[in-house]
């Protein structure tokens, strides 16, 4: 029991896929001005990765290697259609400030890093299980840079007012793209300073 | 004029990686070497000069609204394959650019071959082509928006080499080395960038 739960919780803080796989930033900074669309970009992303993961562990003694890049790709792009869709019709103001962002969930590395590296070998259950994980660890990380955007640079927190503007004036760089830099900079900092302490010699 | 504006803009003002953060796992991953930097850069631009068009022809002639109207199918509308087939024009694409360089260039290919698969999974690539859907350019103009959007990856991603190996003697903090500081060192490099912003030629 503890082992699943490890699955699940290894990815969060100590395995986290942004901060120290280096896998999926691509997406993560352009949707982080608002914490609104960073939540809607982290719930598709989530669900894209648990079917993903689960359709390819499902299939894997049925892919034949050489061409599995292909399947994989191909699983996750219908996934993303389908994803695109379903928020264009039910979220269609939030749909259109992510942009092109939705798409490229496609290409976002954390989705094919899972697939290839965990759900190829695994079974099922565990792979929903690593795909939960990991789709909460690039949450939490999504949802704190957006959190630390919106309320440095408008002043507000999920649309509602936290530092008011009578003495608060917003700092326009947060909403601008080297905020995103620096603060995921910072992040990357404190997680590897106090949370992982296995460092890892880089450079 | 305008293509000249366009091309100043999708290098500077809104550069595809400083600005939309695109590309971004590649860009920290290759750019430890200022040879890889150079290669990665170079791949970039090429691929990105044939997809970006190919995309366009693609869109116009198979996707758009109504685009089948020419084997007389007016009504369809197969815009929801947008997503599923870019990423199959990219990846054979790259295939493709791999075999003729291999072949016709053999020393290009010796500074380039390891880094053309690598592009497949770049989100550059996709976001262009999806970026020019969004803004609905012609086709001169996504030709010129897809080179010049290389460009300023490929500058983007040969000047983090540069600072990083102006900083491998500096006394980073221990948890700030490696990916840390390139996050902040991009953040500076966006400020910088943004000294750009509000440049047009006149016409």
């Amino acid at each position: 029991m503890s082992k699943l739960k490890k699955i699940v919780t290894d990815p969060l803080a100590e395995n986290n896929p942004i901060t120290w796989q280096i896998l999926g930033v691509c997406s993560a900074l352009a949707v982080t001005t608002k914490v609104s669309t960073a939540l809607v970009m982290s719930l598709a992303l989530t669900v894209v990765l648990c079917f993903s993961n689960v359709t390819i562990s499902l299939m894997r003694n049925m892919i034949p290697n050489k061409i599995r890049m292909i399947v994989e790709l191909c699983v996750i792009a219908t996934l993303v259609i389908l994803a695109d869709q379903l928020l264009q019709a039910f979220v269609y103001d939030i749909s259109k400030q992510l942009s092109v962002f939705v798409g490229l969930i496609i290409t976002n590395c954390i989705v094919m890093g899972r697939a290839e590296a965990y759900a190829l070998q695994n079974t099922p259950f565990k792979s929903l299980l690593d795909a939960i994980g990991n789709g909460l660890g690039y949450s939490v990380v999504l949802i704190l840079v957006a959190s630390f955007r919106e309320i440095l640079g408008s002043g507000t927190w999920f649309g509602f007012t936290i530092l008011n503007s009578s003495w608060y004036i917003g700092n326009t760089l947060m909403l601008l793209p080297p905020g995103a830099f620096v603060i995921i900079g910072l992040i990357i900092w404190f997680q590897r300073t106090f949370v992982s302490k296995t460092l890892r010699e880089e450079d | 004029m305008n293509l000249i504006n366009l091309a100043i803009e999708s290098i500077f003002i809104q550069n595809i990686l400083l600005s939309l953060f695109l590309g971004m796992c590649s860009y920290l991953a290759q750019s430890k070497k200022m040879e890889s930097a150079k290669g990665l850069g170079l791949a970039v631009i090429l691929v990105l000069t044939i997809a970006t068009p190919l995309n366009w022809l693609i869109r116009k002639f198979l996707l758009a609204p109504g685009a089948l109207s020419w084997i007389g199918l007016e009504q369809l509308d197969l815009s929801f394959l947008t997503f599923i087939c870019f990423i199959a024009v990219i990846a054979s694409l790259v295939q493709i650019v791999e075999m003729v360089v291999d072949r016709f260039f053999p020393v290009l290919y010796n500074s380039l071959g390891i880094f053309l698969p690598l592009i497949t999974v770049n989100c550059a690539i996709l976001g262009t082509s999806l970026f020019m859907v969004e803004r609905q350019y012609t086709l001169v103009e996504s030709t010129v928006y897809g080179t010049s959007s290389g460009v300023g990856w490929a500058l983007a991603i040969m000047s983090l080499a540069a600072i990083r190996k102006k900083i491998r003697c500096s006394n980073v903090p221990e948890g700030l080395r490696g990916l840390g500081i390139a996050f902040i060192i991009t953040g500076l490099m966006a400020i910088g960038f943004l000294c750009f912003s509000g440049i047009s030629l006149g016409n």
